[in-house]
C-alpha cells in the first residue's frame, strides 16, 4: 500500500519536473524571440525617427527644392535647402577614397591569398587588423595634422580644410575592409581552378588575375560596395578634416561639407527643436540612410550570388 | 623560350609590386603611430590622468573622459550582451528556416552597415527627446548598445555555430530539454568566442564618436558623472575637443589622448586575438 503511494508520488514529482522543464523551455524561447525582435525594433525606430522629423522638414521645403537645389544654407536668416552641395561633397570624398582603397585593398588581398607564405601572412594579417581597429577620430587627426601639411607642401593652394586629405584618410581607413573581404572571396575559389590554370602553363600572375580574380568577382565587388558605403557614412574624418562649407565644386583641394559632417555641425549648434534648421538634420539623415541601405542590400545580393556559384 | 622568360619576369615584377602595395597599409600605420607618439608622449604626465580639461594645455587632463568612457562601456556591455547573445541563441538554436528568420538576418546585416551617425539621430529622437533621458550617460550608453548590437550578435552566432553537434546530441540523449542543453552545454562551450565578440564590440564602442556627439555628450566637463542621468564626456569626445582648438599645443594634447585611447584599444584587441587563437586550437 505505502509502496504504491510512494511510487505514485514519485511519478507525480517526476511528471511535475518534466512539466517545469518544458515550461522553462517555452519561456526561454519566447524571451529569446523578444530579444531577436529588438533588432527589428531598432530598424523601425531609425525609420520612424528619421521620417517623423523629415515630415516637419518637407512640409516647409519641397522635395524637388531639396534634391535639386544648388545652395545649402540652412542656418542663414534667409535659408536655402538644396542638398546638392552636401551630396557632391560626399560623392567626391567617396570617389577619391575609393580610388585609394579599392586597388590597394584588392592587391593586398591577392598578395595575401595567392602569393604570401604562411609566415608572412601571420605577420601582415594582424597588423591590418590593428589598422582596421583604429577609430575614425584618429584618422581625422592624421588627416588634419599630417596629410594636410604634406599636401600643402606640394600644392600650396590647398586649403587648411580640404576634401583631398579627408579622402586620403577615409581611403586608408577602408583598405582593411576591402582587403579582408576580398581575401575571403579569393580563398573561397576552389583550388582545382588554380591547379588547372597552372597545369596549362600559366604563371602565378596569370592564374591570379585571369582565373582566380574573375571567379571571385562577385565577392570582390561586394567588398567594393561595402567600402563605398562605409566612406559615404564616415563622419569624424570629414567633420575634422574637410571643413564645414557646403561647396558645390569638383576641386578636392577646397573645403567641402558632406551629409554626415553637416549633421554633426548642425547638432552641435544651437538649433532650437521644431525649426526647419533642426528638421533639416533628419532630412539629410534620411537621405544618407536610404543611400547606405541601398548599397548594403546590393552587396548582400552580390555575396549571395558568389555563394551560389560553388 | 623568350616569351616564357618574359612571362616569368612579369610574374616576379607583379609579385614585388603587390608586396609593396601590401606594405602601404603597414607603413601608414607606422607613420601614424610614430607621429602621435612623438607629439603626445611629452604630455603624458601623471596629472594628465588625474586632471580635468583646462584652458592651459600643460594643466589639462583627461580624467572625466576616462570616467565617462568606463561608464559608457560598462552600461553598453550590460545592455548589448544579453540582447545580442539572446538573439544569436534564438537564431541559431530555435528559429525555423522561414522568411521571417531570413528577414531578421538581413535586417541585422543592414544594421551593421548603417552609419553610426544615423544611430545618433535615433538616440537623439528616441532616448534624449521622446523618453526624456536628456543628454545623459544612460542615453549615450543605450545608443551605443544599438551601434554594437550587430557585432555582438554576429560574433555570438559564429561561436554557437562552432559548437560541435555531438555535444548537443549527447545532452538530448540524456533527456535534457533544448533550453537546458543551450544553457549548460552550448553557451559554456561557445563562451570564448562570445567573449571575443564582446571585446571587439567594446573596442568599437570606445572609439565611436559620432553617436555620442548626436546624443549630446559634452566636450568640456568639470565634474565626474555621478549617476545615470549625469552629463558626461568620453575619451574620443575630449580628443575631438582638443583637436578643434586653435592653439598648436592642444593638438599635441589630442595626440596624448589618442595614445591613451589606442593603448586601451590595443590591449583589448590583443586579448581578443589571444583568446581566439587559444579557442581555435582547443576546437581543432
Amino acid at each position: 500500500m505505502t509502496d504504491t503511494t510512494n511510487n505514485f508520488q514519485n511519478k507525480k514529482a517526476v511528471n511535475n519536473r518534466i512539466k517545469r522543464m518544458r515550461a522553462s523551455n517555452v519561456i526561454a524561447r519566447s524571451i529569446l524571440f523578444l530579444f531577436a525582435i529588438v533588432t527589428i525594433l531598432t530598424t523601425i525606430g531609425i525609420i520612424v525617427s528619421l521620417l517623423k522629423d523629415s515630415i516637419g522638414f518637407f512640409s516647409n521645403v519641397s522635395i524637388t527644392d531639396f534634391l535639386f537645389g544648388r545652395k545649402w544654407t540652412p542656418l542663414f536668416s534667409n535659408p536655402s535647402f538644396g542638398v546638392l552641395p552636401l551630396v557632391m561633397g560626399t560623392l567626391i570624398i567617396t570617389l577619391v577614397s575609393a580610388v585609394i582603397s579599392i586597388p590597394i585593398g584588392l592587391f593586398t588581398a591577392i598578395y595575401l591569398s595567392e602569393y604570401a607564405n604562411k609566415r608572412v601572412r601571420k605577420v601582415i594579417k594582424p597588423i591590418l587588423e590593428v589598422l582596421a581597429g583604429i577609430p575614425s577620430i584618429v584618422f581625422g587627426y592624421f588627416a588634419l595634422t599630417l596629410i594636410t601639411p604634406l599636401l600643402k607642401a606640394f600644392i600650396p593652394q590647398t586649403e587648411i580644410f580640404n576634401a583631398l586629405s579627408a579622402s586620403i584618410a577615409v581611403g586608408i581607413m577602408t583598405i582593411p575592409l576591402v582587403s579582408s573581404l576580398s581575401e575571403d572571396a579569393l580563398r573561397a575559389v576552389p583550388d582545382s581552378l588554380r591547379q588547372g590554370a597552372l597545369a596549362l602553363g600559366s604563371t602565378k600572375m596569370e592564374t591570379s588575375l585571369k582565373v582566380v580574380v574573375p571567379a571571385a568577382i562577385s565577392g570582390i565587388s561586394a567588398s567594393f560596395v561595402l567600402a563605398i558605403s562605409r566612406a559615404i557614412g564616415e563622419t569624424m574624418i570629414v567633420t575634422i578634416a574637410a571643413g564645414a562649407r557646403p561647396n558645390l565644386t569638383f576641386n578636392p583641394l577646397e573645403s567641402m561639407q558632406t551629409m554626415t559632417s553637416f549633421i554633426v555641425q548642425a547638432s552641435q549648434g544651437d538649433n532650437p527643436h521644431g525649426t526647419v534648421g533642426y528638421y533639416s538634420l533628419f532630412a539629410v539623415g534620411l537621405l544618407l540612410f536610404i543611400i547606405t541601405l541601398g548599397l548594403n542590400i546590393l552587396s548582400h545580393y552580390m555575396v549571395e550570388k558568389y555563394r551560389k556559384e560553388y | 623560350m623568350n616569351q616564357i622568360k618574359y612571362r616569368k619576369m612579369k610574374n616576379s615584377i607583379f609579385h614585388g609590386v603587390i608586396f609593396c602595395i601590401t606594405l602601404i597599409g603597414i607603413v601608414v600605420l607606422v607613420i601614424l603611430l610614430a607621429d602621435i607618439i612623438m607629439r603626445g608622449v611629452p604630455y603624458l604626465t601623471k596629472h594628465f590622468f588625474t586632471n580635468f580639461p583646462s584652458r592651459f594645455p600643460k594643466k589639462a587632463g583627461i580624467l572625466p573622459g576616462i570616467y565617462g568612457s568606463i561608464y559608457i562601456i560598462l552600461l553598453t556591455i550590460l545592455f548589448s550582451v544579453p540582447i545580442g547573445l539572446g538573439t544569436a541563441v534564438y537564431l541559431e538554436e530555435y528559429a525555423k528556416k522561414n522568411r521571417f528568420t531570413k528577414f531578421i538576418k538581413i535586417n541585422i546585416s543592414n544594421l551593421s552597415g548603417t552609419p553610426s551617425i544615423v544611430y545618433g539621430l535615433l538616440g537623439l529622437t528616441v532616448f534624449v527627446k521622446t523618453l526624456g533621458l536628456g543628454k545623459s550617460v544612460l542615453a549615450g550608453a543605450l545608443t551605443m548598445s544599438l551601434v554594437v548590437l550587430p557585432i555582438v550578435i554576429v560574433a555570438s552566432q559564429e561561436a554557437i555555430k562552432a559548437v560541435p553537434q555531438y555535444l548537443r546530441h549527447g545532452s538530448y540523449a540524456l533527456g535534457a530539454t533544448k533550453w537546458q542543453t543551450i544553457r549548460k552545454i552550448v553557451i559554456p562551450a561557445a563562451l570564448p568566442g562570445i567573449f571575443t565578440g564582446v571585446i571587439l564590440s567594446v573596442s568599437r564602442a570606445l572609439g565611436e564618436t559620432a553617436p555620442l556627439i548626436m546624443v549630446g555628450a559634452a566636450t568640456y566637463v568639470s565634474k565626474l558623472p555621478e549617476g545615470l542621468n549625469s552629463i558626461f564626456t568620453a575619451l574620443p569626445m575630449q580628443i575631438y575637443y582638443w583637436m578643434g582648438l586653435p592653439k598648436e599645443q592642444f593638438k599635441d594634447l589630442a595626440a596624448a589622448g589618442i595614445i591613451v585611447l589606442l593603448g586601451i584599444l590595443l590591449t583589448t584587441n590583443a586579448i581578443a586575438i589571444v583568446l581566439r587563437n587559444k579557442y581555435q586550437k582547443s576546437i581543432e
